[in-house]
């Protein structure tokens, strides 16, 4: 007697519904992915129940480490690149070209002027480690202040935006703070967490 | 290889028929890689753009006219000390007026009663002054703009320490 012989279907299952899903995804966060940028510092913001949302153009971000070490960033690939060209005639140093491009790259920096040449000379996948001062802010030489002018008149539009770490002392803030006052700056944002409004009674 | 074994299959038959291909297609690969690149999408993109708190300083035109003194009966002077402390008095800290210096939290019950109270939410004309101590740190600023936040005061103003201040926190 023959055995039975168990009839052996390939497993299959129709998989075009799943992958047309998953294609539909794929292509939505793809169009709306914005990576993030690489940050020169991971600092944790503070939060608030403030609900405005930061634009996404015309910013400069003044980031303040826990360590009080000052971070300086704008957008604008041009922006940029001009602004390095009128900081470097401002202080009499020289970039070259490879440099130029480089700045115009990174989201921020935090180094002095005089070591930012170098500084933009250290090949990209270094520049991660590469331990950086802050950009000076005393009375004598702040360079924070030039920073933040010669981007404002670059681009008058800019706003500004200061995104401190929950540790950072007052101190420093307040001279970043004085720094944009003595520049006429009377408007900034501070960059904060989400935080559900309590309720008050 | 499904294509290859089918025909092999097709000389069989007499009449050359076109031979109805199974459109069975082994997916599996393509499903592997959308699948991945979902992943990465998903994990890199940054939804939440970053909130902000709006700050405005008042303009220093350095124009005595723009100074508009302060009664001390309309005054509430917050300090913030060391570790998340805050100070509070009402007046402008004049030694004769001879202030008395609270000291509260930010915590539900701290500095948000002060603020709610009758004796600020009932004088229309109450400017609290804000001045952060060398000891606060840059949370205890943001904090206590979210409290006038929550609380909805609309008149306030962050203001250097003064010695006056310094004394009154050392006489403790």
């Amino acid at each position: 007697m023959p055995k039975a012989k168990v009839k052996r279907t390939k497993p299959s299952i129709d998989m075009t519904p799943m992958v047309d899903l998953a294609f539909l995804l794929v292509t939505f966060f793809m169009l709306t992915a914005t990576p993030t940028p690489d940050e020169a510092v991971i600092v944790d913001t503070p939060s608030s129940v403030s609900e405005i949302k930061l634009r996404d153009a015309d910013v400069i971000t003044i980031t303040v480490s826990n360590d009080n070490r000052v971070f300086f960033g704008v957008d604008g690939k041009h922006t940029k690149e001009t602004l390095l060209d009128r900081m470097a005639q401002k202080y009499g140093v020289t970039f070259n070209e490879e440099q130029r491009q480089t700045f115009a790259l990174i989201p921020s920096f935090g180094v002095p002027i005089n070591q930012l040449g170098s500084f933009l000379s250290v090949p990209g996948p270094e520049r991660k480690d590469v331990n950086q001062p802050g950009i000076p802010i005393d009375s004598v030489n702040n360079q924070l202040s030039d920073w933040v002018w010669e981007t404002r008149k670059l681009n008058p539009s800019v706003i500004i935006a200061i995104k401190g770490d929950v540790d950072v002392s007052y101190e420093t803030v307040d001279k970043v703070i004085s720094t944009l006052e003595a520049r006429k700056v009377n408007t900034f944002n501070l960059i904060t967490d989400m935080e559900t409004r309590p309720t008050i009674n | 290889m499904a294509e290859i074994q089918e025909k092999a299959d097709s000389g069989k038959g007499g009449k050359k028929r076109a031979k109805k291909m199974s459109t069975h297609l082994d997916m599996t690969p393509m499903v592997d890689l959308a699948f991945l690149l979902l992943t990465f999408f998903m994990l890199t993109t940054s939804f939440s753009k970053p909130q902000t708190m709006e700050i405005r300083t008042p303009i220093d035109e350095n124009k005595p006219e723009n100074d508009t003194p302060i009664k001390a009966s309309n005054a509430l002077t917050i300090l913030l000390g060391e570790e998340d402390k805050v100070y509070y008095y009402f007046g402008l800290g004049n030694p004769d007026e001879n202030p008395e210096v609270e000291v509260t939290d930010f915590s539900n019950n701290g500095i948000r009663q002060v603020l709610l109270s009758q004796r600020v939410k009932d004088n229309p004309k109450m400017v609290v002054m804000i001045k952060p101590t060398e000891a606060s740190r840059y949370k205890n600023m943001v904090d206590i703009f979210d409290e006038m936040k929550i609380t909805d005061t609309k008149k306030f103003a962050l203001v250097d320490i003064t010695e006056q201040d310094k004394q009154l926190l050392a006489n403790r």
